[in-house]
């Protein structure tokens, strides 16, 4: 009876296990489901848990962009500031209906979903979604980020951009 | 004063600027040509018998098929007398009309709204440009004619950095 | 000779304090604020537009994204306004039961208030214990209405139905423990010397400043004028229930703070009263086969009440020619809805009075000369809701 060996990992394994539990998002909420973004990360859901409580006013130290709420076509080239402004890797979530396909607001102002926009790795459907919504979206984008190969993101990020 | 007798005596006191008086569910509606609503208001606001001191709304409506098309809506309340009453004028496209902004400040803002959601030009506003749109923008979205999808709504958007 | 210029600085539309997407351009001389600007319009989805492509009763869940703190109060403002204008009578249970929904969500939207205006200001820990409280009510509306934040639950003619039966308790049970939450929150803020540095003596406007602007909601009352849309023009049986309206002395951000604690615990009387004297009776109006849907049961097993649900929910109601203005006193100020109509099953003209927007336009004259830090302050204390400003 022996301590079993400890298995041995990639690098691109022990970097993908970092990156994902330590999912910092930056505050992007537009609409009401900026409500339900803030009520994940209280006391009852509790988004700590994840690795990801730490919401970051300014883009430059962010992973994570939880788009939650209308786009407007006002604000798109707000919003492409701010995704340019991050630095890799990064990922978008798309909260909300709203994010996702332009909601129930076909008008004129309004971009219907935030794709045409920004890549979007997780999309979470509702009108506001549960803030269980949002925690499953940060399970399934941990699961995206756990499996992604070697050479898809650079590993370390330049301060003059290669953001891509 | 009660807002019936302030209708009133709008009448008598303005009678040729006064178009007609209705009642509608408990609500005095006074139509007024548009020349001659400056003075009217300056009258509802400073008489010490109306003291119309708060203006609680202000809206445009499009009837495309009237020749004065839009209607500018106000509606006034009386924190003395605690009752409301609204005012109406009827304007067209290149009809400019006054603004109240120097009797109510709360005018500031919902004029310059009415203004580039219908393309009515208020006359001596202080900053006409526009709120809730971008600045570029093409087309007076509540008029009747503008599409509620507006142009291009099945082409993809493109969003440019430059400024 | 060197001479003095202003820099101006973004407070831009992505920022952790601005409540929203609000963006202020501001003028400094030195850490003094020389001029002021907001710009709005980054959330403009074209609601009023909206309105006029759908029939009455489908433009309802419109108004849920309004002001979408208080959903319920929102819808009951829109369906007051249709109200009126079909000239209906709404039956005693569902004005009740309607007053004690608007309560509770004015309950709501003072706590969440409390909390972000708290965290601008640096105090954290007011967050978690309103979000607490603000989780009970959202459990207890979701248990009737179905949905958190956008409930959708007043409808044209009522509600949408009654409520079911583990409501009546809760709602007593939370109403047990306001108080004495309130006081906790009291015991963090109100005698604290930090708190009251931040807040006393900033962003104040006197009363004839305040009518002037059209500002309404606890704003004009913390100036102390007395003017409660409850008590000037009471709508939904509000004559019927004893409450007071807290007036403030100085118009700043203390007094502002203090009204809205004051009124949490005049809604928690309300509600009080409301559970006593609920009447029994319909939550719809009885007389009004066109614009009320039959039961789903009759639905299902009856052909004409089948045809009468299809005829409303697909061609609606034609309500007469006219223009009626009803209004609420939602957390935030006077909500109204102008309506016009011209005799067809869709609006011809759907205006919303919205209370931020005419209150923020307010902020210029708020803020002139004070510091950088005390405009977080200002622009908190009016508590602006971007959904109901931009529309």
């Amino acid at each position: 009876m022996g301590v079993e060996p400890a298995v041995p990992a990639t690098v691109q394994e022990v970097v993908n296990w970092a990156r994902k539990n330590s999912i910092w998002p930056v505050t992007f909420g537009l609409a009401c489901c900026a409500l339900e973004m803030m009520v994940a990360s209280s006391a009852t859901y509790d988004i700590s848990r994840f690795g990801a409580e730490v919401f970051r006013p300014s883009p430059r130290q962010t992973d994570l962009m939880i788009v939650a709420g209308t786009l407007t076509k006002k604000m798109a080239p707000v919003l492409r500031r701010i995704y340019e402004q991050m630095p890799e890797p990064k990922w978008v979530i798309a909260y909300g209906a709203c994010a996702c396909s332009g909601g129930i607001f076909q008008s004129y102002n309004v971009v219907q979903g935030v794709d045409q926009i920004v890549p979007v790795d997780v999309y979470v459907p509702g009108c506001p979604p549960r803030p269980e919504g949002l925690l499953k979206a940060i399970i399934e984008l941990q699961k995206k980020i756990a499996v992604e190969p070697a050479g898809q993101r650079s590993l370390v990020s330049l301060p003059w951009g290669n953001n891509g | 004063m009660d807002s019936r007798s302030a209708g009133n005596l709008l009448k008598e006191k303005f009678p040729e600027a006064v178009a007609g008086i209705e009642e509608f569910r408990g609500e005095i509606t006074v139509t007024v040509e548009a020349q001659k609503l400056f003075a009217v208001m300056t009258f509802l606001k400073q008489s010490d018998d109306l003291s119309y001191d708060m203006l609680i709304d202000l809206a445009g409506v499009d009837f495309p098929a009237q020749k004065l098309r839009f209607t500018i809506s106000y509606l006034l309340h009386s924190m003395k007398f605690n009752n409301r009453l609204r005012i109406k004028t009827m304007t067209a496209p290149g009809v400019d009309v006054d603004s109240v902004c120097a009797l109510w400040r709360a005018a500031d803002w919902m004029e310059r709204e009415t203004a580039e959601m219908f393309g009515i030009t208020f006359k001596n506003h202080p900053n006409p440009k526009h709120i809730l749109l971008v600045d570029d923008f093409v087309g007076y979205p509540l008029r009747k004619d503008y599409d509620v999808k507006g142009p291009n709504f099945d082409r993809p958007f493109q969003v440019s950095l430059e400024e | 000779m060197a001479e003095s210029r202003t820099m101006t600085i973004n407070m831009g539309p992505q920022h952790p304090a601005t409540h929203g997407v609000l963006r202020v351009l501001l003028e400094l001389d030195g850490e003094n604020v020389a001029k002021s600007e907001p710009h709005i319009g980054y959330l403009h989805r074209g609601i009023e537009k909206l309105f006029e492509s759908m029939t009455w009763r489908q433009g309802l869940p419109l108004t849920d994204r309004l002001d979408y703190t208080s959903g319920v109060s929102n819808n009951l403002a829109y369906c007051l306004a249709v109200e009126k204008l079909l000239d209906i009578e709404i039956p005693r249970r569902a004005q009740y039961l309607r007053v004690m929904m608007a309560e509770l969500q004015r309950i709501a939207a003072h706590l969440l208030w409390l909390g972000t205006h708290a965290l601008d200001l640096g105090a954290m820990t007011v967050l978690f214990y309103t979000f607490r409280e603000r989780e009970t009510i959202l459990e207890i509306l979701e248990l009737a209405t179905g949905a958190r934040i956008t409930p959708s639950f007043v409808r044209i003619g009522g509600l949408a139905d009654d409520i079911p039966d583990g409501f009546l308790p809760r709602v007593s049970e939370f109403i047990k423990d306001l108080p004495s939450r309130i006081d906790d929150y009291e015991t963090l803020l109100t005698k604290n010397p930090i708190w009251k540095r931040r807040t006393q003596n900033v962003a104040a406007m006197s009363a004839k400043d305040c009518i002037n602007y059209g500002v309404t909601g606890p704003v004009l009352r913390a100036s102390g004028v007395n003017y409660d849309v409850r008590k000037a023009y009471p709508y939904s049986s509000y004559q019927d229930f004893d409450f007071e309206i807290p007036l403030g002395k100085n118009g700043d951000v203390y007094d502002r703070y203090l009204v809205r604690l004051i009124e949490m615990r005049q809604s928690g009387r309300i509600i009080e009263q409301a559970l006593e004297k609920l009447p029994t009776g319909p939550v719809s109006a009885v007389d009004a086969p066109r614009i009320v849907p039959p039961d789903k049961k009759d639905v299902q097993t009856d052909i004409a009440s089948l045809i009468r649900h299809f005829k409303i929910m697909q061609e609606g109601f034609e309500p007469p020619v006219g223009e009626v203005y009803a209004s609420i006193e939602s957390s935030k100020g006077e909500l109204g809805f102008y309506l016009v109509s011209d005799g067809s099953s869709n609006p011809c003209r759907v205006r919303i009075r919205p209370p931020s927007f005419i209150n923020l336009g307010a902020l210029p004259a708020m803020i002139d000369g004070v510091l950088v830090a005390d405009v977080v302050a200002a622009i908190g204390s009016i508590d602006i809701v971007l959904g109901e400003i931009d529309r």
